[in-house]
């Protein structure tokens, strides 16, 4: 006879102790990856839901299985003919045996993670004190004033001659309805005038708007000396701040300057692929920068970033120039970084140097990318920077 | 619950008179009643009420929650595990057509695992529940020994997760003593010496190496680490532990068609006998043939062990599927008795893979069924994990050299490079794999703290 033993729900679960433990090696292989996520791949400007697939070391169970070149049996409707095609190795998903079906499920809900994932990551391996990134979308900017509805009180400027006018047709027409049911001959009242009771004034009510409109400038030296690898660091390092910007403002828009000896303004493709030869006038991009600032994005009203990656080479007589301007633009941008990636061996006064000794505004920073280890680094630098600006 | 607890009773003696009456000899039965989240537990510690912690059985809880919660896949109807007494839970959220086709379930599993060969002779049934709490305990104190710890307790683990499968898989296997091999391996040679045939050209016979380790290419990787490895005495005791779970698991690894097939079958034999109320009858055909159905493009155990069974029962009677079920696991009883009929029956057919796409290469004609039948040999139970055997142990540099048995079925590169990275780290010096990628020879090397 089998006995039956109606079970109280067991009060102590006990996976969570693995759970927790399992959760927390998931984010920390994240973090583990997050240097080489940054820094592989190519996805400035793509939207925020993109999936970016992490390779996470230590949460697959690894064991010797076999791989690609295997067959299998598996169960069909009869129809089937040698050489038919069935499907393709990303779609399929059992192969027979009930191994191989648990690995595709187990890569959806282990390797991907948004790019909101990450920059929380992000944020979360930055451990700034008392960070919270939802108050800094809550900086107030400039107030507007809006109409919203009527008063009775106001000044004259604000009559509502419209709203006035019904209110005076309102009171004459409840004037004749009164006189019909008490039955008092109607009174030819003839014009009805105007009374105090009748005017209303617009109610202007003060909006105060969150601060909304960013501009980021990334600024490039695109002389012969940047090359791919250069350029590849110098787009992760847009990237990511450009992201980090997205989170403090709504509209975020971004400007693409390149500069060699002149500085033109152009399209995020040309930007990243298109090479140019020739020398460097840093101060090129600078001034690039400060006319577009003028022309289009005026101060009050935006908040702008510039961020300059170069080299670091540049013409010694344009170095003066360079700083002139960079003063120019501190005074202007909220914040404003210069990156020098890779500098080349063979050229010896260091723009780093020249810029950290002539530039001593807050809102100024410089770092140096080596290699994509230093992009995350650098970065925190900078956030930092402008976590301390507000 | 709509039903009571008497209710399930009641329907459970009668089950149990029918499947005595049928000739099931099973071990005593106990049934749980758990509610969804226990069960969820349950399946991702196999059943057992006490393991020992590891991250592993927090991602298997993870990875069935978010299975269910999707609707990826069906809540499972019971759990049962090979123990003697048997046990098996019941969900309390189930309908009481699926607890009486469930426990109908359970007494075939139980029948079967105390008279399967696999389960006779590998584990112990009575010690089950005591041996999976007691490694519990060990790994336990372990973790809270401040020397070790628990990071020190998880990275043995790992490893050791990484080689459970490389154990010896054939059931009942006798392990021949070292100096019993070593006597052997001289004979050969001084056999071979002495008879040489006059007409070949002389060849000098060279002596073997009886202090080679190992004597024979040894499949039991863990056991051999534990042997010649360089680890402390918890550290092997953990990889003993995992070991022995392992050889528990391997008979179920081994006869899931078979098991599972055995007890559809019986399910299906009483329910019918058990005069079931109309509406109850209805869902009873319902559920039975959604454990049942085919599912195309895979391969459903439960739906191909339960053809056969039933083909079996039909051709040979009842005493045939009785011996069938002692002696065999998967690979035999498909070698044996997967016929040609059966393939056709169960529209099965050959896939390959070329190039990132799938090609049918063999359909059940006259021609095809046998490779059919070959290939799935091929994938169930242990066959479907690569053979792996130690070859050498470098006197000199202490290299361990593994040998990947190739049989034309490639490893994952990745799979194995990280698992030689797990070996390494408890080898604690150089490892190496020989196997063969795009038909040809390579290596894989791993030297302690990769990982």
């Amino acid at each position: 006879m089998a006995i039956f033993r109606d079970l109280n729900p067991i009060e102590h679960d006990r996976s969570v102790e693995d759970r927790r433990r399992h959760r927390q090696l998931v984010e920390k292989s994240i973090k583990k990856n997050l240097a080489d996520i940054i820094s592989e791949e190519s996805i400035i400007g793509e939207s925020k839901n993109k999936k970016i697939k992490i390779p996470i070391r230590g949460l697959k169970e690894y064991q010797f299985i076999y791989g690609n070149n295997s067959s299998g049996v598996s169960s069909g409707s009869g129809n089937e003919k040698r050489g038919d095609k069935i499907g393709s190795a990303e779609k399929r998903s059992g192969k027979g045996n009930q191994g191989a079906g648990d690995q595709e499920g187990e890569d959806i809900y282990e390797t991907e993670v948004t790019i909101e994932d990450v920059i929380n990551y992000l944020f979360e391996d930055l451990d700034l004190p008392d960070f919270d990134k939802n108050k800094l979308s809550e900086i107030i900017s400039q107030s507007s004033k809006k109409k919203s509805g009527y008063q009775r009180k106001g000044i004259p400027p604000r009559l509502a001659k419209k709203r006035s006018m019904v209110e005076k047709i309102k009171r004459r027409q409840s004037m004749k309805k009164t006189q019909r049911e008490e039955h008092l001959e109607e009174e030819n009242t003839g014009r009805v005038p105007f009374i105090e009771d009748d005017l209303r004034y617009q109610r202007i009510k003060e909006t105060k708007e969150r601060e909304s409109n960013a501009v980021v400038l990334c600024i490039m030296d695109v002389s012969g000396s940047m090359d791919q690898i250069r350029k590849y660091l110098a787009r992760s390092f847009f990237f990511l701040l450009h992201q980090f910007i997205k989170i403090k403002y709504f509209d975020v828009e971004i400007i693409f300057i390149a500069h060699s000896t002149t500085a033109m303004e152009v399209s995020e493709k040309e930007f990243f692929h298109k090479g140019e030869s020739g020398g460097t006038y840093i101060s090129s991009g600078y001034k690039k920068a400060l006319e577009i600032i003028e022309q289009r994005y005026s101060p009050e009203k935006w908040n702008i970033y510039a961020f300059h990656v170069s080299d670091g080479e540049n013409w010694e007589q344009d170095n003066n120039e360079a700083v002139k301007y960079a003063k120019a633009l501190c005074s202007l941008c909220n914040l404003f970084a210069f990156a020098e990636v890779m500098p080349s061996p063979y050229y010896k006064g260091s723009l780093i140097k020249i810029f950290s000794d002539e530039i001593k505004a807050d809102n100024y920073t410089v770092v140096s990318i080596v290699n994509k280890e230093d992009l995350w680094p650098s970065l925190k630098k900078i956030l930092k920077k402008e976590y301390e600006a507000g | 619950m709509k039903y009571d607890l008497s209710q399930i009773q009641g329907w459970s003696e009668k089950i149990e008179i029918i499947a005595h009456r049928a000739g099931l000899d099973y071990y005593p039965q106990e049934f749980e009643l758990v509610n969804y989240e226990d069960m969820l537990s349950y399946e991702a510690y196999i059943g057992m009420p006490s393991r020992y912690p590891h991250w592993s059985f927090g991602k298997s809880y993870e990875k069935l929650k978010t299975l269910y919660q999707y609707n990826l896949t069906g809540l499972p109807y019971e759990m049962v595990i090979n123990s003697d007494p048997c046990i098996a839970y019941l969900m309390k959220d189930n309908t009481l057509l699926l607890q009486i086709l469930t426990i109908a379930h359970v007494y075939g599993h139980n029948d079967f695992f105390k008279n399967n060969r696999l389960f006779t002779e590998e584990t112990e049934a009575e010690y089950t529940l005591e041996m999976f709490k007691s490694h519990a305990r060990t790994i336990k104190s372990f973790i809270n020994d401040p020397s070790i710890g628990y990071e020190k307790v998880e990275r043995i683990l790992d490893a050791a997760h990484a080689l459970k499968l490389q154990t010896p898989r054939v059931a009942g296997e006798k392990k021949r003593s070292q100096e019993d091999l070593k006597k052997s391996l001289m004979e050969d040679y001084y056999q071979k010496a002495s008879q040489r045939s006059i007409l070949e050209p002389y060849r000098e016979e060279m002596p073997p190496d009886i202090n080679k380790i190992p004597l024979q290419p040894e499949e039991d990787l863990l056991l051999f680490i534990i042997k010649y490895g360089k680890l402390e005495d918890w550290e092997n005791s953990i990889l003993e532990i995992v070991r022995s779970e392992t050889r528990y698991f391997i008979p179920q690894i081994e006869t899931k068609v078979m098991n599972e097939g055995w007890a559809s079958f019986w399910h299906y034999e009483i329910l019918k006998e058990l005069d079931l109320p109309s509406a109850l009858y209805l869902e009873f055909i319902k559920r039975h043939n959604e454990v049942v159905r085919p599912i195309t493009g895979q391969l459903n155990p439960y739906y191909l062990g339960f053809e056969m069974i039933k083909d079996l029962m039909r051709v040979h009677g009842k005493e045939k599927i009785f011996e069938v079920r002692a002696c065999e696991r998967d690979e035999s009883f498909l070698r044996r008795y997967l016929t040609q009929e059966l393939c056709q029956k169960l529209n099965l057919f050959e896939y390959v893979k070329k190039e990132n796409e799938y090609f049918v290469e063999n359909v059940p004609d006259d021609d095809g069924w046998k490779s059919i039948r070959n290939t799935l040999c091929k994938f169930v139970g242990m066959s479907g994990v690569p053979l792996i055997q130690a070859t050498d142990f470098s006197a000199k540099d202490g290299t361990l050299t593994l040998e990947h048995v190739f049989d034309g079925r490639e490893l994952e590169k990745t799979y194995a490079e990280q698992t030689l990275k797990y070996i390494a780290d408890i080898w604690k010096r150089k490892v190496v794999l020989k196997t063969k990628i795009n038909n040809t020879e390579q290596q894989i090397l791993a030297i302690t703290g990769d990982i």
